[in-house]
């Protein structure tokens, strides 16, 4: 037993460190390179430094920084819930539609000439961000309507990725009847983006990702309890209808609001459970929550530090997140057939 | 409600099947039975004719179509405090036996799946009980079906509660596996004075271990009673249409195709296995020694390992083993 304590406290420790460890590292890098101690030195707000460079971390650097560790951990909770309810290794915070939703509604609002209609301007300060969270929680309410009249979940995952599908095609003839400007600016939208975010929206994030995380947190039972499937889990006392409707909504929150502000992130939903359960070890949400934040944060950071890498220009997030992220998912199938053939 | 003391779960009427949106399939009509506590009863009937289904209804996993089942305990949430069960489903998961056991304390748990000593103690008393220690640490996706079977029970008895009900707990396990798990659950009812429903459809363990017999299959009913009223009575015999065997003697109908008499003499154990061997071989065997010209075998012991006296034709063999005797016959 003092084996295993040992080796949780080294996991947390690795966790943590790495999280810090990346996190200056992607305050550091960038166009100006910025040395650590300088950073060190900007954060504990001493007096004596270049004033360029503290705007640099203080204003950009930093909310960036703060809007992976956000947008990292929210979807990493999001796609271990969904992995967990549908007890689908494949499953990512994406499987119900809602990233789908808050494009389609996006794309409305940046190819609306297309469709003759104008709902917003663009210029609105908080136009897209609402129309994603309009378009998430549209196909949330669909899903919450579908989940409470469904008996299993296999069912609820085919409809949430029909409705995924459903809602693309029909931004695909958006994109099809739209002028290449509109396009473009669509297009650089779902590359998602975790710059740019000033200090009000990002508290926002920072409710949202407390209001998410929360309700998962008070499923953790349920969620264990899912892992022995729904019969043994009804024998167990859990809710069966209420926490699936709890898990819904939390994901809804986190994946919804993320979408709004940073775009459709890939990937990091989908990989940072299973690279979480390979550091920790275990089934227990307990553990797996605090984990897959930890986890996802310093996926997103470490992307965001590699998305720098050409001095030039930043690379588009979700290009990052696919090349990290489409291995692990491969790596994940090949060692299921070697567990279980 | 006010029930009889010691009656833990009652049906009164009840109906179970399925619903789907063209028919109503009853599986079990109108049947009313009860559970005692100290009591292991086996459900028992021919594949297929809704074991699985009346259990999931009893433990309130499953609604019933008509008909109430009445516990000896009130309110819904007091539910997996008094019913725990063991069924075919099989775990997915990826985590040690002592994890799954665990998972029987959750209706005693917070949100935070924090566990008390009580609940520790409740674990290691299932473990111990169950005398699976030695794999309390071992991966689940590495357990053999028996073992996988005695965590689940040691799940079930971690939860604490009164009743308990398996469904073919016993089903793919070795002769061992399957003693060992009906002894181990007629204790429990002994001991610790748990009402115990088991279905199975393995005649001969439930006719040894069993206080009582549920008996389905006939007219969507249920018809209860002692296992030895069964057997004789005929009931076994018209629900599970024996073909070549007789229930009463436990024995297998051979033919007799050999068309040779066999007149065998002796006693014990040993004598009892030659009749079951030459009867399969298909001889028949007979005790009275009246006509000349048969084959007489005679079992008797030499420095007390057994021998085989065979007189064929006037001639004499002495044999040391049965496969031997076969032979020579």
């Amino acid at each position: 037993m003092l084996k295993m304590a040992l080796k949780t406290t080294f996991s947390w420790f690795v966790l943590i460190s790495l999280l810090l460890f990346l996190f200056l590292a992607d305050l550091s890098l960038g166009s100006v390179p910025i040395p650590i101690g300088t950073i060190i030195k900007i954060l504990t707000l001493r007096a004596d430094i270049d004033p360029v460079l503290r705007d640099i971390v203080l204003e950009f650097r930093l909310t960036k920084a703060i809007t992976c560790v956000l947008a990292g951990g929210g979807l990493a909770i999001a796609g271990l819930q969904m992995q967990t309810l549908f007890r689908n290794p494949l499953a990512g915070p994406d499987v119900l539609g809602l990233s789908a939703g808050a494009s389609l509604a996006v794309s409305l609002i940046f190819m609306s000439n297309a469709t003759g209609l104008v709902i917003f301007t663009k210029d609105a300060p908080w136009a897209v961000a609402l129309a994603a969270s309009t378009g998430s929680a549209i196909v949330f309410s669909i899903m919450y309507v579908v989940a409470r009249r469904l008996q299993d979940n296999a069912s609820l995952l085919i409809v949430g990725l029909m409705v995924g599908a459903a809602t693309s095609s029909i931004v695909s003839v958006l994109q099809y009847l739209s002028k290449a400007e509109e396009l473009q600016v669509y297009v650089f939208w779902t590359f998602g983006s975790i710059g740019g975010l000033n200090w009000a929206e990002i508290k926002v994030l920072m409710f949202i990702l407390i209001g998410g995380t929360g309700i998962a947190l008070v499923t953790i039972k349920s969620l264990n309890a899912w892992l022995l499937g729904d019969q043994y889990a009804q024998s167990l006392g859990i809710n069966i209808k209420g926490s699936r409707l709890r898990i819904l909504l939390s994901t809804s929150i986190l994946t919804g609001g993320i979408t709004a502000f940073c775009g459709p992130i890939a990937f990091v939903g989908l990989a940072v459970p299973h690279l979480a359960k390979l550091l920790v070890r275990t089934t227990n949400h307990k553990v797996l929550i605090p984990a897959v934040v930890l986890g996802g944060a310093s996926l997103l950071l470490f992307c965001d530090v590699l998305a720098q890498l050409p001095r030039d220009y930043v690379l588009p997030i979700n290009a990052i997140t696919a090349m990290i992220g489409a291995p692990v998912v491969i790596w994940v199938i090949l060692r299921k057939r070697f567990v279980n053939p | 409600m006010v029930m009889e003391p010691g009656i833990k779960l009652s049906a009164a009427q009840l109906s179970v099947g399925f619903n789907t949106n063209r028919a109503i399939t009853y599986l079990f009509k109108d049947v009313n039975v009860s559970l005692k506590a100290g009591q292991l009863v086996c459900l028992m009937g021919p594949n297929g004719v809704g074991k699985s289904s009346l259990i999931r209804t009893l433990a309130g996993l499953q609604k019933p179509l008509a008909g109430t089942v009445v516990y000896s305990f009130h309110g819904p949430t007091a539910v997996p405090k008094n019913i725990s069960v063991v069924l075919t489903n099989r775990i997915h998961a990826s985590m040690m036996a002592e994890e799954l056991i665990a998972y029987g304390r959750y209706p005693y748990v917070s949100w935070n799946v924090s566990l008390t000593r009580e609940d520790r103690n409740q674990i290691e008393r299932a473990i111990d009980r169950t005398e699976i220690r030695h794999l309390a640490h071992r991966q689940i996706s590495e357990l053999s079906d028996g073992q996988m079977q005695l965590v689940m029970i040691a799940r079930a008895l971690a939860q604490d509660t009164p009743i308990i009900l398996l469904d073919e707990p016993t089903a793919h396990l070795d002769l061992n596996n399957r003693v060992h798990i009906m002894r181990l659950l007629r204790n429990l009812c002994r001991e610790m004075n748990k009402a115990i429903l088991v279905s199975t459809h393995e005649l001969d363990l439930a006719l040894q271990t069993a206080d009582l017999i549920w008996l389905s299959g006939k007219d969507k009913n249920i018809l209860t009673g002692v296992p030895e009223d069964l057997v004789l009575n005929g009931l076994f015999d018209e629900i599970f249409q024996f073909k070549g065997f007789d229930l009463k003697t436990g024995r297998i109908a051979h033919e007799a195709d050999r068309k040779v008499n066999v007149v065998l003499t002796g006693s014990g154990h040993e004598y009892l296995w030659t009749r079951n061997a030459l009867e399969r071989a298909g001889f028949t065997v007979d005790t009275a020694q009246s006509q000349a010209g048969q084959v007489h075998v005679e079992v008797t012991y030499e420095e007390s390992k057994p021998r085989w006296v065979l007189k064929k034709e006037n001639r004499l063999f002495t044999l040391s083993s049965i496969a031997e005797l076969i032979e020579v016959i």
